[in-house]
């Protein structure tokens, strides 16, 4: 253990730059988040992921984003256990029927202020999922969304770009 | 056709292979059933159609696979899961999904129909409907004892999943799982599409085995319509479910010693695991590798710098995993937690026909990649790891030697993967013929079954995930654990979700 510990003293950081924010999800926030919010939040977002029925694809990538390549947690985005110590929703999945109601909850149980981000294909309008008996397709027909995050999955440098661009509108400094 | 041999059947199904389908009459059904209950033969799915029930079986002592089917004429089929419990979600999802009513049939709560879809019986072409009942969980009775409920929305990033325990004090004494929370309809989905969209939802079936549900299902496909795949094609082909193993892997071992508070073990495995996605993604352009793998061959080659993106990862890997393993081993407060916890029987991982580290940490010696020899595996040399202890740290060290054998596999396949065409076009116009194939994913054998039509057009698809058959063996190994240690036994099983819920 002491070997790897030192080594990775002495071998310097994996964390990579910070990607820019997405410049279409600047644009998509502009109009969605008031001065009051984000005067009491500051520089610092509690992060719900809510799996309303993906193919576990997206999740992996958003696990991603705690490794060291990325470590999220340096931009103070970090990811909570319960909905009530939230700030954001982050939601992937067609939202299947058996999922809905567990999202809305889980939405009810998430304090004001807070936002949504829907992260994949699916969680857009259903992607390959969109027309089933099983399937609401899209999480905007169960819970307000503030952001869209594409991809199938969306990369962990994708997912980055949308929540900094979160962040800095959360924060006021666009 | 030995399977067959001791089980009275009126037809062979000419079209189906590379296994032959029989029909059977309710003779034939027991028969088969009792061949399973015996042991000789393991249950390796289970699945229906509006007016017939399918079970596929291995002799793993032959390693050959045989399909019976029932044709359900009154709508019903002699139960399987009162007699054999390893078919029971099985059974129940086959009742939800057709309406077909298994008699004397034990247990027919609804598996994957939480009453949400707005019919019933959605996979029955009828109109029938279902009266909605609240979930009846098994009781549990006894002086102190209380439930806790855990779900579907977990408190890590991880997939939704009810989860009831009964505990006295610290203790479950009985756990008991209802999922169904991510059925996205697969099944409906694939009904009448063209290969291509079949093959993009197989894909997405569970994101973490993409490559391998595409693998299945191209191989299906392939022996549906009988075609051969160039040697280029499977060489990459396995090349990508290996990586996709070892990414699997890498995030397996660290999460499970995360559950356990190790935390370094966990970054430094993460570390690996993103130079695994990114060589992936360097190499066949996703990370995931989804959409790659398709009927015919592989979709697109190897990227021209990704045989020196994968070798670099090789030697990587070398450098630093030796050293990971050691501090697995050496750290005696990690060793506290996984030795002796959640213990899965070997008679239990052997009656469910448990596939992948399940299994194989419990002593059954099944892999299809060796037991089966598909494709390019019979051209390649690694070993199958079993272990017989049965407890978390046993899942942890299979995975530990898989990635090993993995590291050796794509050693091999650079070396031996010879230039040469990647896909052959399958061809039109070969109608009603019928496919099975299973391949080894990182968490065990995924199986597809599927018909097509003359147009090359799905008429029906059954995927069945590993998970299946491990999911029911979590509840048995956390009975008399504390409720502290289930995210850890949970982790070492890390049973799908969304491929069991189809």
């Amino acid at each position: 253990m002491r070997k790897t510990l030192l080594e990775s003293l002495t071998h310097g950081s994996l964390t990579e730059p910070a990607p820019a924010p997405d410049d279409s999800a600047l644009a998509e926030l502009a109009t969605k988040v008031d001065r009051a919010a984000q005067a009491r939040l500051g520089r610092s977002l509690a992060i719900r992921e809510v799996d309303a029925g993906s193919c576990n694809g997206c999740e992996l990538e958003i696990h991603a984003l705690s490794n060291a390549f990325y470590d999220i947690e340096r931009f103070g985005l970090r990811f909570v256990a319960s909905p009530r110590h939230a700030d954001v929703l982050l939601v992937t999945g067609p939202v299947t029927k058996n999922m809905r109601q567990a999202l809305e909850r889980t939405y009810n149980a998430t304090p004001d202020p807070k936002w949504v981000v829907a992260v994949g294909d699916c969680a857009i309008d259903g992607g390959i999922f969109r027309g089933s008996y099983a399937c609401v397709g899209g999480v905007s027909e169960t819970v307000p969304v503030d952001l869209h995050i594409k991809g199938c999955p969306p990369s962990p440098t994708d997912l980055l770009k949308g929540l900094l661009a979160l962040l800095e509108h959360v924060s006021g400094k666009r | 056709m030995g399977i067959l041999d001791s089980i009275p059947h009126v037809n062979a199904v000419l079209s189906h292979r590379p296994w032959p389908r029989a029909v059977v009459t309710e003779a034939g059904w027991q028969a088969a059933i009792d061949r399973l209950v015996e042991g000789g033969l393991t249950l390796l799915g289970f699945w229906g159609e509006p007016t017939a029930v399918h079970m596929a079986m291995l002799d793993g002592g032959s390693a050959e696979i045989a399909v019976v089917t029932y044709e359900c004429a009154a709508g019903t089929f002699p139960s399987v899961a009162s007699r054999h419990p390893p078919a029971l979600r099985l059974e129940r999802t086959i009742h939800d999904l057709f309406g077909l009513v298994p008699t004397a049939a034990d247990d027919l709560r609804p598996w994957l129909d939480h009453y949400a879809w707005g019919k019933s019986y959605p996979l029955s072409g009828r109109n029938a409907s279902r009266d909605a009942r609240p979930y009846q969980f098994l009781p549990a009775e006894g002086e102190g004892l209380h439930q806790v409920a855990v779900g579907p929305v977990h408190a890590g990033i991880i997939e939704p999943g009810h989860f009831r325990f009964t505990a006295n004090g610290e203790h479950v004494v009985r756990l008991e799982q209802w999922l169904g929370y991510t059925h996205k309809g697969i099944e409906s989905l694939m009904q009448g599409a063209s290969l291509e969209a079949a093959a993009k939802l197989a894909n997405r079936t569970s994101g973490d085995s993409a490559v391998a549900y595409a693998f299945a299902f191209a191989r299906a496909a392939e022996a549906a319509l009988d075609i051969e795949v160039p040697r280029r094609a499977t060489y990459l082909r396995a090349l990508m479910a290996e990586l996709e193993r070892l990414a699997n892997h890498f995030g397996d071992i660290g999460a499970i010693c995360n559950d356990a508070s190790f935390a370094l073990m966990h970054a430094q495995t993460g570390i690996l695991r993103e130079r695994t996605l990114r060589a992936a993604g360097a190499a066949f352009g996703h990370r995931l590798m989804m959409d790659v793998v398709v009927p015919g061959g592989v979709a697109r080659d190897i990227a021209p710098d990704g045989v020196t993106a994968l070798r670099t990862l090789l030697a990587e890997i070398k450098k630093v995993f030796p050293r990971l393993i050691e501090l697995y081993d050496n750290t005696a407060s990690l060793q506290d937690r996984t030795v002796t916890t959640g213990i899965v029987k070997a008679d239990y991982a052997r009656q469910f026909g448990a596939g992948g580290h399940v299994g194989r940490a419990s002593g059954r010696d099944f892999d299809a990649r060796r037991t089966l020899a598909y494709a390019p595996y019979d051209q390649l040399s690694f070993e199958v790891p079993v272990l017989e202890a049965g407890d978390v740290n046993a899942r942890v060290w299979i995975r530990i030697r898989e990635v090993e054998q993995s590291v050796e596999l794509i050693g091999q396949i650079l070396d031996l993967m010879g230039p040469g065409e990647i896909r052959n076009t399958p061809p039109a116009g070969r109608g009603g013929c019928e496919g099975l194939a299973l391949t080894e994913a990182f968490r065990g054998d995924v199986l597809v079954w599927l018909r097509l039509d003359g147009a090359l057009r799905v008429e029906r698809c059954h995927l069945r995930d590993a998970s299946w058959f491990q999911w029911p063996l979590l509840e048995t190994a956390i009975e008399g654990n504390i409720i502290a240690d289930f995210p850890l036994c949970n982790k070492s099983f890390n049973c799908s979700y969304s491929g069991a819920d189809l």
